[in-house]
């Protein structure tokens, strides 16, 4: 499968929906990458203003479902402010993940990508690469 | 695909043999819509074929693709008291997704006229997109109420008109539905999502009878040449993507502890009589119930919109049907009667001529089956046979022929947008990128989709629909 490359994110290829990419020297990292690649398909993350800041944490062993936790708390977070968020910062307590997430209320002159759905199961894989992490899965669009 | 292992055993039938631990596959298609499909849909069929309860063979529709979970185009039936399953990953995210297909006693001559101001007023009056709201803003209680009462709700609270619902699956509520197996987050992300499109691949299209195939059904659903229709292509947005999310990870969690073998943690399931499954039930009839009073308010405002330019314009209701579901229902296995948990994700429910539950209107010439086509394709309208092969079941779509990351890097949606209009078809949306993923040449060509369709006996062409208008999401 074809992948698209770019520094920290991308996105590889499948049939129905898109798949995620996000690589970091850390696990915190990479996941804020993937975090960065989902929400780039909802918008353009450079036009995307710093206006308001949210956070949450949550607990979670498995590296895999730490990822899909992520970015469904994510997209949850979004559709409940109506906001589209560009910057993320994941900090890791032992089990405890705490998340910063950055952007601003939808306006009408942003540009609208695709919604995002849901992070799902599927090709979901976080594990250690040459250089750091890599977390990836598909979601649903 | 490679077709190696595969037997064409009836037309437009191809069966991969029963194998250690795994029933018999089918996959309905022509020869060329299965080469040119995916490897991934085979693996992830002969996956479902693995699960317990499975009864007869795990299917898959001739527009099927690769997906999540079940193939979209995926098909299977369980039996509850034979320790069958149901399966968050064989429903989906967007949980009874479907069309509604309304008609109108407009003619195309009289449509053309106004439809540049009728696209406009559309795409005013209908939320579409990622980011949009509707104007309704519900309470918890509120949403509790159409996970109960669904369409029924909308209609109760002034969207749309009793007569509606007549036309509306399981007559526009499904029994079964508990909003406390719903999680709050998923309640509070309907809110402000009732009587909104969505987006990707939902639409709202207006369309015309182009081409008829079989006069007498065309007649008995109020179908006749050059008639405008209109397609409303969405599901049960915020809070069927929640139920979704909540019930694919706790799910896929559960198996191992419920002693089901997962082949692919996507295909998260549970036993229909143990209490997850129950509780999944629960949330997805409520999400249904959602679905199906979205896609009313829908109704109700392309019926406003059309009222501001098309004033004389009557607008009913052909049918709605959803294509993400597990519905429970009787069919003869073996010459019993049986209740089974037909799974169909990217798969239409296609009643035969005669069922009980098909309104009076259409009991002589079978279930009304909509195959969405792509935007500048066009859609079919086909109608339900006896002797379906697939618990009837039919193709729900075009299906995908390419992802979108490809046709991303083909086409740009303001030249997409600009080609359609010159071959007079009026795009209008908020998303150059969604309509560059949703371009034409990037689904199967829908003509060999609804043929196979027909070939294969799973519902048979009724008329051909030419979009003008599309309110893409």
């Amino acid at each position: 499968m074809a992948e698209v490359a770019n520094p920290g994110w991308g996105y590889f290829e499948h049939e129905a929906d898109i798949g995620v990419i996000g690589r970091g020297p850390t696990l915190a990292a990479a996941l804020e990458q993937a975090a960065a690649a989902t929400f780039a398909i909802m918008a353009d993350p450079v036009q995307v203003e710093q206006r308001i800041q949210v956070d949450f944490e949550f607990t979670e062993t498995d590296p895999d479902y730490v990822l899909v936790t992520l970015l469904n708390r994510l997209l949850a977070e979004a559709r409940l402010q109506h906001a589209v968020f560009s910057r993320f910062q994941v900090r890791q307590d032992g089990e405890r993940w705490q998340v910063e997430a950055g952007g601003e209320l939808w306006r009408s002159d942003l540009a609208r990508g695709t919604e995002v759905k849901g992070a799902t199961l599927t090709m979901l894989a976080v594990q250690r690469v040459r250089g750091g992490w890599e977390a990836r899965c598909v979601v649903d669009v | 695909m490679n077709l190696q292992g595969l037997k064409e055993i009836a037309p437009q039938c191809w069966s991969q043999p029963a194998g250690a631990g795994m029933a018999e596959v089918r996959l309905f298609a022509s020869r060329d819509l299965l080469e040119a499909m995916d490897e991934k849909v085979r693996e992830q069929i002969s996956n479902v074929a693995r699960l317990p309860g499975l009864v007869g063979a795990a299917m898959t529709m001739p527009d099927a693709h690769w997906g999540y979970g079940f193939p979209i185009g995926g098909v299977a039936a369980f039996d509850a008291e034979a320790g069958g399953i149901v399966s968050a990953g064989g429903v989906g995210f967007d949980i009874s997704c479907g069309i509604r297909c309304l008609r109108s006693d407009l003619t195309l001559p009289q449509l053309l006229p106004h439809a540049e101001a009728l696209a406009n007023q559309l795409f005013r009056d209908i939320p579409a997109g990622v980011g949009e709201e509707g104007d309704l803003k519900l309470s918890v209680p509120e949403i509790e109420r159409v996970m109960l009462q669904g369409a029924h709700w909308a209609v109760e609270q002034g969207y749309g008109v009793a007569e509606d619902l007549e036309y509306v699956e399981e007559r526009g509520r499904v029994p079964g539905a508990v909003p406390a197996q719903v999680s709050d987050l998923a309640k509070k992300r309907q809110r402000g999502e009732m009587g909104t499109l969505g987006s990707g691949n939902h639409y709202l299209e207006v369309q015309v009878v182009d081409k008829i195939y079989d006069a007498a059904v065309a007649a008995a659903f109020g179908l006749r040449q050059d008639q405008v229709v209109i397609s409303i292509h969405c599901g049960s947005r915020g809070l069927g993507h929640q139920i979704g999310t909540d019930y694919l990870v706790s799910l896929a969690r559960a198996a191992g502890r419920l002693g089901i073998q997962l082949p692919e943690r996507e295909l998260a399931c549970a036993p229909i009589l143990s209490p997850e499954g129950q509780e999944y039930l629960g949330a997805m009839n409520a999400a249904i119930n959602v679905a199906l009073a979205n896609r009313q308010m829908l109704t109700h405002l392309t019926r406003a919109a059309f009222a501001r330019i098309l004033p004389d314009a009557n607008l009913d209701t052909l049918f709605d049907v959803s294509h993400n579901t597990c519905k429970v229902e009787s069919h003869v296995v073996d010459g019993r009667a049986r209740r089974l948990y037909v799974h169909r994700k990217g798969a239409t429910r296609a009643f035969p001529p005669g069922h009980p539950d098909l309104p009076q209107k259409y009991r002589k010439a079978g279930q009304p089956v909509i195959i969405g086509g792509s935007m500048g394709t066009g859609s079919y309208v086909l109608a339900g046979l006896a002797g379906n092969p697939a618990w009837a079941s039919a193709s729900h779509g075009a299906g995908r022929a390419m992802s979108r990351n490809a046709a991303l890097k083909r086409w740009q949606g303001r030249q997409l947008i600009d080609e359609l209009r010159a071959r007079g078809i009026l795009i209008r949306t908020r998303s150059l990128r969604g309509a560059a993923e949703e371009a034409p040449g990037a689904y199967k060509d829908v003509e060999r989709v609804a043929l196979a369709t027909e070939q294969a006996g799973l519902a048979k062409r009724v008329a051909f629909l030419r979009p003008v208008v599309c309110i893409k999401g």
